[in-house]
């Protein structure tokens, strides 16, 4: 494809907010406030969201915001993984990586909390598949293929290596 | 009502959950009329952002009729159609006072670098978010926006984030008159960031990346040059480098961040062993294709870890790095006058329209960038607008 362009210069709005001292820019354009230029620096909204719902607070900051988002409380073994790395600030791993982990744990709770309901989730419809099957469907026909090929193989393998294992005792 | 609600990388669905609620004096309830899948919720929904939880609903770009408002709300009333800025910030403390909406530090307890974003995990402040029929919008004082009269509600959701973080790429870029300004990834962000490039007076866009209906598309619309870095370039900081007679680009604008595809190691450990905050390859290629004492601008999402970036060239060539989540209140009025003045045309950026019900459909859609996808927007039953 070429790049065969118009004038920018023609282009509708062109430099309209050309400013030559947008530079420094946003956010340092303005006079940068310190703590000691602003006379209420440590200013919290009047009301203050009750705390309901467990909040993990970060220990790098003094309380709990005045609002929060009351979405999936921390819960079970992933909660408590949760609770875990919250003890450790952001700049550190011990922070971060249990907090992945517990999100992966957080998924086979979800899985056991849909059966619990008697739910048993599609996880073709939940992955989205009916788009790859309308949009996509040579290259996932084959991925799903191979798929299907290298759990097979392995079932097969993992089998058939129990059996050596009979003969030689016998 | 229906929302979305995610179930693992890769696992989402609509189902049916409990009402917001109003929970503290300045919420308002809203009943949502349009909804988008953000680019930067696909790193949510691969898994990348720490403290995802099971149960979610994403969505930070959305309008909505206001149905309920808490006592202390004053700005809104019921009735009102507006638009809800991703960031959920207070307007009060010391951050909101200086125009940095988007690190408000009295909306996020889990975190403290991001300020609250709706539907953003807990990383980001644990709050639904609009990809749903109804939502809570906290601060309703500050950031929902009556959408003014005669705006198609379609122009108004995309003001909510993708308009006001592509100019402000451009914006922190620091462009001057006839400087060349690269952005790095044709997203709906990138386009626009490559379209408010013209407005800083920029004197050459480049735009790259890897699908060409992408480039295609941002190529027409923000009359940029558009190049394949798998076609046109065997590196695409070399290509720069020549296209730029060997001094670089004047500005560089990362509108990539985590899920970044060219470089292997950063794809492996960056997106697939996580050892990464996600894959930097796009701020690699910035920072070693800007000029010396260049900007790099970023507005590509990335985690809240660490990553492998080239530090030494940042310091040799002298650069300026800067970067933010967009202050969309601070931006909203310039921006709604340049949608009214046919300046911008955000909803040209709209290829799906996906019904709530198929929001898995519309996230792999989006996700493995199907049927020359730009950018999907939810439907809602209870909509009516």
């Amino acid at each position: 494809m070429e790049n065969t362009l118009r004038d920018p210069q023609k282009l509708p709005g062109w430099g309209i907010d050309a400013n030559p001292e947008n530079d420094p820019t946003y956010p340092m354009r303005e006079p940068r406030l310190n703590v000691s230029q602003d006379p209420d620096s440590k200013h919290r909204p009047a009301s203050l969201q009750p705390v309901e719902v467990e909040v993990l607070k970060s220990i790098e900051r003094p309380n709990v915001s005045a609002v929060y988002g009351e979405s999936s409380p921390p819960v079970g073994l992933s909660g408590m993984i949760r609770r875990f790395a919250f003890k450790y600030s952001e700049s550190h791993y011990g922070h971060w990586l249990p907090l992945l982990l517990a999100d992966r744990v957080n998924v086979v709770e979800g899985i056991i909390e849909d059966l619990g309901q008697g739910k048993v989730p599609n996880i073709f419809a939940e992955k989205g598949y009916a788009a790859e099957w309308k949009h996509n469907r040579t290259a996932f026909v084959a991925k799903m293929a191979t798929i299907a090929a290298v759990t097979a193989g392995s079932i097969l393998i993992l089998t058939r290596d129990k059996k050596k294992k009979r003969k030689y005792r016998y | 009502m229906l929302a979305m609600d995610y179930r693992g990388p890769k696992r989402v669905r609509a189902t049916q959950k409990p009402m917001p609620e109003i929970l503290h004096p300045q919420d308002a309830i809203v009943r949502v009329t349009r909804s988008c899948i953000c680019g930067s919720d696909l790193h949510l929904y691969n898994g990348n952002v720490p403290d995802t939880r099971v149960g979610m609903t994403f969505g930070h770009e959305f309008t909505g009729i206001v149905e309920e408002v808490g006592p202390e709300v004053t700005k809104i009333k019921v009735g009102d159609h507006v638009l809800v800025p991703f960031n959920v910030a207070c307007g009060e403390c010391h951050f909101c006072k200086q125009g940095m909406f988007g690190n408000c530090h009295e909306s996020n307890t889990q975190a403290s670098a991001v300020g609250g974003i709706f539907g953003y995990s807990h990383t980001a402040g644990g709050f639904n978010g609009g990809q749903a029929e109804y939502a809570r919008v906290p601060y309703a004082n500050v950031g929902p926006t009556v959408i003014p009269e005669g705006m198609d509600p379609d122009d108004a959701v995309l003001l909510t984030d993708v308009v006001p973080t592509g100019y402000q790429a451009a914006e922190m870029a620091g462009i001057q008159k006839g400087d060349t300004v690269v952005v790095f990834g044709a997203g709906p962000v990138g386009i626009m960031a490559a379209r408010c490039s013209w407005l800083f007076g920029a004197g050459r866009v480049i735009i790259i990346d890897k699908e060409d209906y992408r480039l295609e598309f941002a190529r027409n619309y923000a009359n940029c040059e558009a190049y394949n870095f798998e076609k046109d370039m065997d590196d695409p900081v070399v290509f720069i480098k020549k296209t730029t007679d060997f001094m670089g680009a004047d500005c560089v604008i990362d509108a990539v961040g985590a899920e970044a595809a060219g470089n292997a190691m950063q794809t492996i450990t960056g997106r697939k062993l996580l050892l990464q905050a996600g894959s930097a390859t796009a701020m690699h290629w910035a920072i070693n294709s800007v000029k010396k004492g260049g900007v790099v601008s970023v507005v590509g999402v990335y985690g809240p870890t660490d990553n492998l970036i080239p530090m030494g060239n940042v310091l040799n060539k002298g650069l300026t790095i800067r970067g933010n989540q967009a202050s969309v209140k601070r931006l909203l009025p310039r921006l709604i006058e340049h949608v009214q003045n046919g300046v911008i045309n955000p909803k040209a950026l709209i290829t799906h329209r996906i019904p709530l019900e198929e929001v898995a459909d519309g996230y792999r859609l989006f996700s493995a960038k199907l049927d020359n996808c730009i950018k999907p927007l939810l439907v809602f039953p209870s909509a009516n607008i």
